[in-house]
């Protein structure tokens, strides 16, 4: 036992600890309350309508002249009431569930879309030991020279730098299903039960076709970790915009047909696998009421929609990841903003990380404008998309990238 | 015979793709989008106004219909007769109105008749204006009144003083009962 304490790296201990607690809940969670409210801003001005401008912290009161707002958009605080209301609600539990599901469904739905966000590499890299000349200042100010500073090693912007990224994505969220499927069951009603069937069948069929299209972008690669893919997109351009390094080159331009066939595919299974209209089938207003949720209110159904939007997230972060050039800066290293191991300073560390959010959050208004500009599916029409069309498609595109890399080889 | 085919037009590969049909659908909303994002920041005119912030008040026709009230006659006297025509006629059945004779040493006491209690359940009240369409005195009247709120269903009782309050006076029209005309 003292033998294995002694092993533990304790500043990889911390610095992974900070960066759970920043991307989970700093990050994340901001992110999700904030989407619903982009969600209800954004279907509102298609619809011609103002949707929620009225939350504001009332500064009025204490004489300014107006409430904070961004390019007069108003209602900013509306995700802390939406966050208030939630946890205020009679959190009611009806009496024919079967209490144990009944519970552990939205734990089950929220926790593996947070899970997977440990393997996404939301930034390259930081230079602490930028800060050094600041905090032994901070220590001369306070008369303690001697304090520690941060070592010159750079600290990886990635909680688990797994090499096998996207295989740890899709299984951890592929248990996604498990939640939707048992809160179906455990609530005892039709239209829950319905819900969690038709949520099964569509993620079990949408499954395949995520996993088959990403197959060529790794075949490109040659590489599961995450963060070498967004290494090596920065350095040579992105998959889907090779515009610079080694993105010049005929192959990757040959390639970049495979490329954006696997891209579609893979954006229109994330929308099936989380849920999301033109896909909702589990929830489906119309015809099931509220799908698999009907029968949750107050903060259990709240996790509901947060494991949504958190699946939302972390599927937008991956697609970024690896097709957009996750936190690369577009024509980074021809203006100088690319990234050189260890070599990296603070400030652009700190602008890939908001570049890759930029990047989701652009990814997420695109998810909310499909969801009001496409009708709905039909089930029957979502299976034979899914098993006649997606499946065959992703398929043949394996098949395509690997001829076209044999006749015109990478490198 | 009776019988229509409707032919289902004939798509084109693009279309039954989503291809084409999506790109005109995302037209169509990011344009509805902008349209409305930029008259919400203010860039564009707007069509719509805030409600409780501003109100169209000054721009309500003469005719629209409103809360109903009693109104007075230019001597001050109530004008309801009493006759519960409005009453019988209210749809909703929301008026109920006690009689009462006017005691014969009251300078109006030729007109016998005025209301003890007249209470319009403000509830109930669909604004149809029956009641003022009725009533042969011209009493009852709808104003422009429309934001009737409460915190109480006794609040949204309108009680005879309440009703007179929001009428206040209307002159003219009906002048059978004054003497010196």
């Amino acid at each position: 036992m003292g033998h294995l304490l002694a092993n533990i790296d304790l500043t990889f201990l911390i610095a992974s600890v900070v960066k759970i607690v920043f991307l989970t809940f700093l990050v994340i969670l901001p992110m999700v309350a904030y989407s619903v409210y982009a969600e209800r801003r954004f279907s509102a001005v298609i619809q011609d309508r103002v949707g929620p401008n009225r939350t504001g912290i009332p500064l009025t009161l204490f004489g300014f002249k107006k409430d904070i707002q961004i390019l007069g958009i108003g209602g900013l605080t509306q995700p802390m009431a939406d966050g208030i209301k939630f946890l205020l609600k009679e959190d009611f539990t009806p009496k024919s569930v079967n209490a144990f599901y009944y519970w552990l469904a939205p734990c089950l739905t929220m926790v593996p879309a947070l899970m997977t966000c440990v393997v996404l590499p939301f930034g390259s890299e930081l230079r602490l030991s930028d800060l050094n000349g600041l905090l032994s200042w901070v220590y001369g100010v306070i008369g303690m020279a001697d304090l520690p500073v941060f070592s010159s090693v750079p600290v990886p912007s990635v909680i688990a730098d797994l090499s096998v990224g996207p295989l740890y994505t899709f299984a951890i969220a592929s248990l996604g299903v498990y939640g939707i499927v048992i809160a179906g069951w455990a609530s005892n009603s039709k239209y829950p039960f319905l819900g969690g069937v038709r949520a099964s069948a569509q993620m079990i069929s949408y499954e395949l076709s995520l996993g088959l299209s990403i197959i060529p972008v790794l075949m490109v690669f040659g590489e599961l970790n995450l963060t070498k893919m967004s290494i090596y997109q920065d350095a040579n351009g992105w998959l889907l915009l090779p515009l610079w390094g080694e993105g010049l080159s005929l192959a990757r331009w040959v390639l970049w047909i495979p490329m954006g066939l696997s891209f579609c595919i893979f954006v229109v299974a994330m929308f099936a696998e989380t849920n999301r209209l033109p896909f909702d089938m589990a929830e489906c207003e119309t015809e099931l009421v509220a799908g698999y949720h009907t029968e949750y209110s107050s903060m259990k159904f709240a996790l509901f929609f947060l494991g949504e939007y958190a699946a939302m997230i972390i599927g937008s972060g991956l697609a970024v990841t690896l097709f957009l050039g996750g936190w690369s800066i577009p024509f980074g290293p021809l203006i100088g903003l690319g990234y050189s191991a260890g070599d990296t300073p603070l400030w652009l560390g700190l602008l890939h990380i908001g570049v890759f959010l930029g990047k989701i959050v652009f990814f997420i208004l695109f998810f909310i404008l499909i969801r009001w500009t496409l009708p709905r599916f039909r089930f029957d029409q979502l299976m034979k998309l899914g098993w006649m069309v997606m499946f065959e498609l992703a398929l043949f595109n394996v098949v395509l990238t690997a001829f076209l890399m044999w006749l015109v080889p990478l490198k | 015979m009776a019988t229509i085919f409707v032919k289902r037009p004939k798509l084109a590969w693009h279309e039954s793709w989503f291809i084409s049909t999506f790109a005109k659908g995302l037209k169509i909303t990011l344009g509805h989008a902008l349209k409305t994002f930029l008259e919400i920041t203010g860039k564009k005119e707007k069509v719509t106004m805030e409600y409780p912030e501003q109100k169209w008040d000054e721009n309500l026709p003469e005719y629209y219909r409103g809360a109903p009230a009693l109104v007075t006659d230019e001597q001050d006297r109530e004008r309801c007769v009493s006759c519960q025509l409005c009453e019988f006629i209210c749809p909703p059945k929301a008026i109920r109105i006690t009689p009462g004779e006017i005691p014969s040493d009251d300078p109006w006491a030729k007109v016998e008749k005025r209301p003890k209690e007249f209470d319009i359940d403000m509830t109930r009240c669909i604004y149809c204006g029956m009641c003022e369409e009725v009533c042969p005195e011209q009493a009852i009247y709808l104003r422009k009144d429309y934001a009737i709120t409460g915190e109480s269903r006794a609040e949204l009782m309108h009680d005879k003083a309440k009703l007179y309050q929001i009428g206040g006076k209307r002159i003219g029209l009906v002048n059978k009962w004054n003497e010196l005309k």
